[in-house]
């Protein structure tokens, strides 16, 4: 059997590098900042994206995080991008246009998809970065640090240790299921699949009302503490330089 | 001084809010010292005997702790005195991480981050899982994650542990483990449970509660070893656990 872990999550953020070892308050604002530069960069500006990727390409290296964990992430969003952008060249009418054999591809639109490809894989890289450097429960403390709403940081935070027992549970009830013979075939077993829904969204309902019981019992009264320290230093200003103002001297100076 | 037994309950009535009387007049006294299992059939009330001891659930009658009265004001003190460990791992461990679940108790009692850091690891080397502070709880095995849960509140340092089935689930192994760690913990205990092997290990009294009432009460040995009264209550000693037996090998050990 194989049981989905946490680490699919955060898988590499255990690791000892020095970006590891970086406030993740430093990390969040950093790649954060990145992202958005990104993509408020006009799309003719090749040699800025050159230094976004070459910029997430040092830290990976740095990270010790291999290459191919990163290629891997990104595939599962390659297919959104080309549900979305791949036929724009063919149907925008802007710019002026080539002949691709019997289709006409507009200059306008095969700018819309350079743009659409090459921000969202330089933001995609960066989160993928944040999430491979960064375990989860850390990320979730700078984001309280950081002042996001705590109903935020609480929901993410409950669906983080969850997650996985909910799937445990789907998961066994599948087994029962199967285990009676159903084979998904006539159109009545579709019913079992409202009564599981049913039945999953109860047991959720009971262990949050059991999970509020022992939060009571421990002394909660509405307000979450936490008990984490971090240090801004040298490394911490370094990396933000690098990841942040690197990139607005690139923008200003074109 | 005034005496003041661990726990005081007298005349404790309390129905769900479908109408269902769960508790129909529960007189219970323990005093300081004392670890009580307390037995009894499904649904015969004992995990809504056990809310009530730190104010989760609050029925009809008059309920103290440490001479506390059970009522509104009490309540973040008693949640303090009080570890009530729940039996689903599950439930009792809700942080991203073993450390922050066992650091939200004492946060929750406004103690300083040093304070806390310090409550956590005693607390974690006293359950002896020390070094799994960054660890979710998703990924420890079962018999850890019951320790972890014991840890959650003897990081507040309760004066009375109160455990609901604390070694269901659990494999021989661990089960002995959680029994020897309970047995070092000089602390007033309280068990609900059906392992009545488990019982007679750890308890000196035990209490039959049934249909929302307190069937018997008395020490374990003489109630284990009353077959009628068990057999009337439902409970059952598992094949081939004489507690006379037991009794024996237990003085034995005493006498060395």
């Amino acid at each position: 059997m194989r049981r989905i872990q946490h680490a699919f999550l955060d898988e590499y953020s255990d690791l000892d590098s020095v970006i590891h070892k970086l406030d993740p308050r430093a990390k969040l604002i950093g790649f954060v900042a990145l992202v958005v530069l990104c993509v408020s960069t006009p799309p003719n500006l090749w040699l800025a994206f050159a230094v976004f990727l070459a910029l997430e390409m040092t830290v990976l290296f740095i990270s010790h995080v291999p290459l191919r964990h990163v290629l891997k992430r990104m595939l599962i969003v390659v297919p959104f991008i080309l549900a979305v952008a791949l036929f724009i060249p063919f149907f925008n009418k802007g710019g002026g246009s080539y002949n691709l054999g019997p289709l006409k591809v507009s200059a306008h639109g095969l700018t819309i998809l350079w743009n659409v490809t090459i921000k969202s894989m330089v933001s995609v890289f960066a989160v993928i970065l944040l999430s491979s450097t960064t375990p989860f429960p850390d990320l979730l403390h700078a984001m309280e640090k950081l002042k996001m709403p705590r109903i935020i940081t609480t929901t993410l935070s409950f669906t983080y240790r969850y997650v996985f027992v909910l799937l445990d549970e789907l998961q066994r009830m599948k087994r029962a299921r199967d285990s009676r013979g159903w084979s998904g075939k006539w159109l009545w077993q579709a019913k079992v699949i409202g009564h599981m829904i049913g039945a999953l969204f109860l047991r959720s309902y009971e262990r949050g009302e059991r999970v509020y019981a022992a939060m009571l019992s421990r002394g909660y009264d509405g307000q979450v503490q936490t008990a984490y320290t971090y240090r801004v230093g040298v490394a911490e200003i370094g990396f933000l330089a690098l990841i942040v103002l690197v990139p607005i001297a690139v923008r200003l100076s074109f | 001084m005034h005496h003041r037994p661990a726990v005081e309950i007298r005349s404790l009535l309390y129905s769900y809010p479908d109408g269902t009387l769960a508790l129909r007049g529960i007189d219970l006294v323990i005093e300081e010292g004392e670890s009580v299992g307390i037995v009894g059939p499904n649904g015969a009330g004992k995990s809504t005997l056990l809310l009530h001891l730190n104010g989760i659930l609050m029925g009809k009658g008059d309920v103290r702790v440490f001479g506390l009265p059970v009522e509104k004001k009490n309540l973040q003190e008693i949640r303090r005195r009080v570890g009530l460990v729940f039996q689903d791992p599950d439930d009792q461990l809700f942080c991203p991480t073993v450390f922050e679940d066992v650091a939200f108790g004492p946060m929750n009692m406004g103690l300083s981050k040093k304070e806390v850091s310090l409550a956590v690891s005693r607390a974690l080397r006293d359950v002896g899982v020390a070094g799994k502070e960054r660890r979710s709880a998703h990924h420890l095995s079962y018999g850890q994650k019951k320790r972890v849960s014991i840890a959650t509140v003897l990081s507040m340092r309760p004066d009375l542990l109160v455990l609901d089935e604390p070694s269901s689930n659990l494999d021989p192994k661990s089960r002995r483990e959680l029994s020897e760690l309970l047995q070092n913990m000089p602390i007033t205990k309280i068990l609900v449970t059906h392992d009545l092997p488990f019982v007679f290990e750890n308890c000196d009294r035990v209490v039959v509660l049934s249909a929302g009432r307190i069937a018997a009460d008395g020490a374990a040995f003489d109630i284990l070893s009353d077959e009628e009264l068990l057999a009337e209550y439902g409970l059952e000693l598992p094949y081939g656990f004489y507690p006379v037996q037991r009794q024996r090998s237990k003085n034995h050990d005493r006498e060395m």
